[in-house]
């Protein structure tokens, strides 16, 4: 099963043509992922050879999806660019939309997931500023690497990208069903909740990692909603707990202001809803194996 | 990035916000020239990016230049909350009537823009939110729609304001959001926005943070930036993602939660070892090569504070032996400069090779760890011996 992504996902890459798109289409190809074109409005028509594979290069989302059968986009598009890329996968109602671009500026971000919501969602989107999705064994769509893991019965959903291969490193003997970098952005298209739900209803995922880091109240958020509905064993990590108020770590969203947004604060939500967080990844990752171990 | 009063108050200007004169002044004598050209009553006030200042002595309402100047010789220097005052904004004064509140900012938590407005302005916002929070209207606003002046006399009506004001403030408004959109904006708050007993709306005081992401696609003329820190310059000038903190182990890794969770690991391993702390946060990407392993190594080697380095690193685009021929070509880059122990952790893609090119290079102050934790305890011993 997994979420979101699997064997049957048919991937087209917007922005293939460039260094990192093709780079990292090669890499997807490589980990079995099933890569059936690209877009790039100025080589429509084009095919570019790829890992040893021939793509068709398409004008616009909605071509590609119309000779291919595509259900998945991932957004390797330059950040002055990406925005727009986000919205013309909106426009063309493809099913799952990935954007992996780091450094978009949160006005376009926020006006595309506008104009998603405008049109009713007809699209989910992940990221930006993320690795993507996979699921072992099936399907990847992103830059995490396809051999880390393989299939099992852990979901994992990461505002970080490093830490989620570290976490599935960890818990490598396991495995997981899908794992999600949802991005460290202030404005991202799929939450912690949205994995959660999908995680909760994901007959093949038995337990659930959720990785968050400081800045913004999706943890919290996340651990209001695991004590409502999430019936499946959830342990959490959060990273954050040494930076300074002001200061932003890395990820555009990764900033304390104030009283909001600490790793203490995200920390005691997941605590007081019966939620265990690991102290280290590594003391995350024993915590999970003690709940497979009881399964 | 925040502006500073200033600069906020220019960019107001530029949008047509209606907006005091202001003039900037280094010195006391700049800050005497600056309140005789605008002339009669000024005030004097200390650009620091930190609130509170009024009650820190940082703003100061003159009748004459000599007072200004007296004034700026009292405020430059000041020291508000760690931030030394180095320039003061001389302001025009004003007869004020009312003081109200408006803000637009990024909600992140809705992923949509929000306004705040209130007719009774004056107070910290934080304090009007608690202290009377009917008082304050939050208003949803559209990142695709925006403020137009539909939206923006419907904020002034939500915020309380009297019908014969409502429409000058929401022609302000739709200027304010102008300045949000076109700017690339996360906050643009003017506090107080006030009447004046001659009957005209003005922006007293302004806060505006932009957003770095979108900062390609603006020209503008070289902003005073806050003061770096001297390592944090030299990283900016490398083009790394570092921070300065205070503290003795050095810390490389690849990728932002990573390096935030590295951070955590060594404080706790710290916490057996003499209570030392991570002394930066440094990105190097997920790229990791020789070039910026030798200019992070370069910038954490002249932190006089920095007494061991850990260098976590998870192999996942670039593997392990990559990452471990950085560290070898960064070190001989390096050379004698290299002169605090390193402990190097590395997993994932090729690690075993990664490890060997690391054992063969044998250098006297590198030593492997096999896990983060371990790393992290192995760092913070070095740091305390």
């Amino acid at each position: 099963m997994a979420i979101y992504l699997n064997s049957d996902s048919r991937i087209i890459v917007q922005g293939m043509t460039g260094a990192e798109g093709q780079k990292h289409t090669a890499r997807m190809l490589a980990g079995g992922s099933n890569i059936v074109g690209g877009v790039n409005p100025r080589k429509a028509g084009e095919t570019v050879n790829i890992g040893g594979k021939d793509l068709p290069v398409f004008g616009t989302v909605a071509d590609a999806m119309a000779a291919t059968g595509a259900n998945v986009s991932v957004i390797f598009v330059p950040p002055a660019f990406a925005g727009a890329a986000i919205v013309e996968a909106i426009d063309a109602e493809i099913p799952l939309a990935v954007a992996i671009t780091e450094g978009i500026p949160v006005h376009d971000s926020a006006s595309a997931w506008a104009y998603n919501v405008e049109k009713g969602q007809k699209t989910r989107l992940i990221g930006p500023n993320c690795p993507g999705i996979i699921s072992p064994g099936q399907s990847n769509a992103g830059i995490t690497p396809s051999n880390i893991a393989g299939t099992g019965p852990i979901g994992l959903v990461s505002k970080s990208g490093t830490l989620t291969y570290q976490m599935m490193y960890e818990l490598r003997e396991i495995g997981f069903s899908t794992a999600i970098g949802i991005g460290g952005d202030p404005v991202i298209g799929t939450t912690h909740i949205d994995a959660l739900e999908a995680f909760e209803n994901d007959p093949e995922t038995k337990a659930i990692v959720l990785i968050g880091e400081i800045g913004g109240d999706s943890e919290e958020k996340a651990a209001a909603y695991i004590a409502k509905h999430v019936t499946k064993p959830v342990v959490a990590y959060v990273a954050g707990f040494t930076a300074p108020e002001g200061k932003t770590m890395g990820h555009a969203g990764a900033i304390v202001s104030g009283s909001a947004g600490t790793a203490q604060a995200k920390k005691e939500a997941f605590e007081a809803v019966g939620v265990k967080v690991g102290k280290t990844p590594s003391e995350t990752a024993e915590l999970m194996r003690g709940i497979i171990a009881n399964l | 990035m925040d502006l500073f009063e200033y600069q906020a108050r220019d960019l107001f200007e530029n949008y047509g916000v209606p907006v005091l004169q202001g003039k900037i002044a280094d010195t006391p004598e700049e800050a005497e020239a600056a309140a005789a050209a605008i002339g009669g009553t000024v005030v004097v006030k200390a650009q620091v990016k930190v609130g509170g200042r009024g009650k820190a002595g940082g703003v100061k309402v003159v009748h004459s230049p000599e007072e200004a100047k007296a004034a700026a010789e009292k405020i430059l220097g000041l020291d508000i909350k760690g931030h030394v005052v180095k320039r003061v904004m001389i302001a025009q004064g004003a007869a004020i009537d009312q003081e109200f509140y408006f803000s637009v900012l990024l909600d992140r938590s809705n992923r949509t823009f929000l306004s705040l407005c209130s007719v009774e302005g004056g107070m910290e916002i934080e304090q009007l939110a608690v202290e009377r929070p009917d008082a304050l209207a939050k208003i949803p606003v559209s990142a695709v729609t925006g403020i137009d002046k539909a939206k923006a006399l419907e904020i002034a009506k939500a915020g309380g304001f009297p019908d014969e004001l409502l429409d000058s403030v929401a022609d302000v408004f739709v200027k304010l959001y102008d300045v949000f959109k076109k700017e690339d904006a996360t906050l643009v708050e003017v506090n107080p926005l006030v009447l004046t007993k001659d009957g005209k709306i003005l922006a007293l005081d302004g806060k505006v943070t932009l957003d770095d992401n979108a900062e390609f696609r603006h020209e503008r003329e070289e902003m005073e930036r806050d003061q770096l820190d001297p390592l944090e310059a030299k990283a900016k000038e490398m083009d790394l993602n570092y921070v300065k903190l205070d503290g003795q182990v050095g810390i490389i890794g690849n990728g932002a939660g990573l390096v935030m969770s590295t951070l955590d690991v060594v404080a706790y391993a710290g916490e057996r070892h003499g209570n030392v702390k991570p002394a930066n946060f440094l990105d190097i990407g997920g790229g990791a090569s020789a070039e910026v392993m030798a200019a992070g190594l370069d910038v954490i080697l002249n932190d006089p504070q920095v007494r061991s380095v850990f260098v976590n690193v998870f192999g996942g685009i670039t593997a392990c032996d990559a990452v471990a021929n950085g560290i070898v070509g960064a070190l001989n880059t390096l050379g004698e400069r290299a002169s605090k122990p390193l402990v190097v952790r590395l997993d994932g893609n090729n690690v075993e090779e990664g490890r060997k090119i690391l054992a063969d290079f044998n250098h006297p102050l590198v030593s492997l760890a096999d896990t983060m934790d371990g790393g992290a305890d192995k760092a913070a011993a070095l740091a305390n011996k």
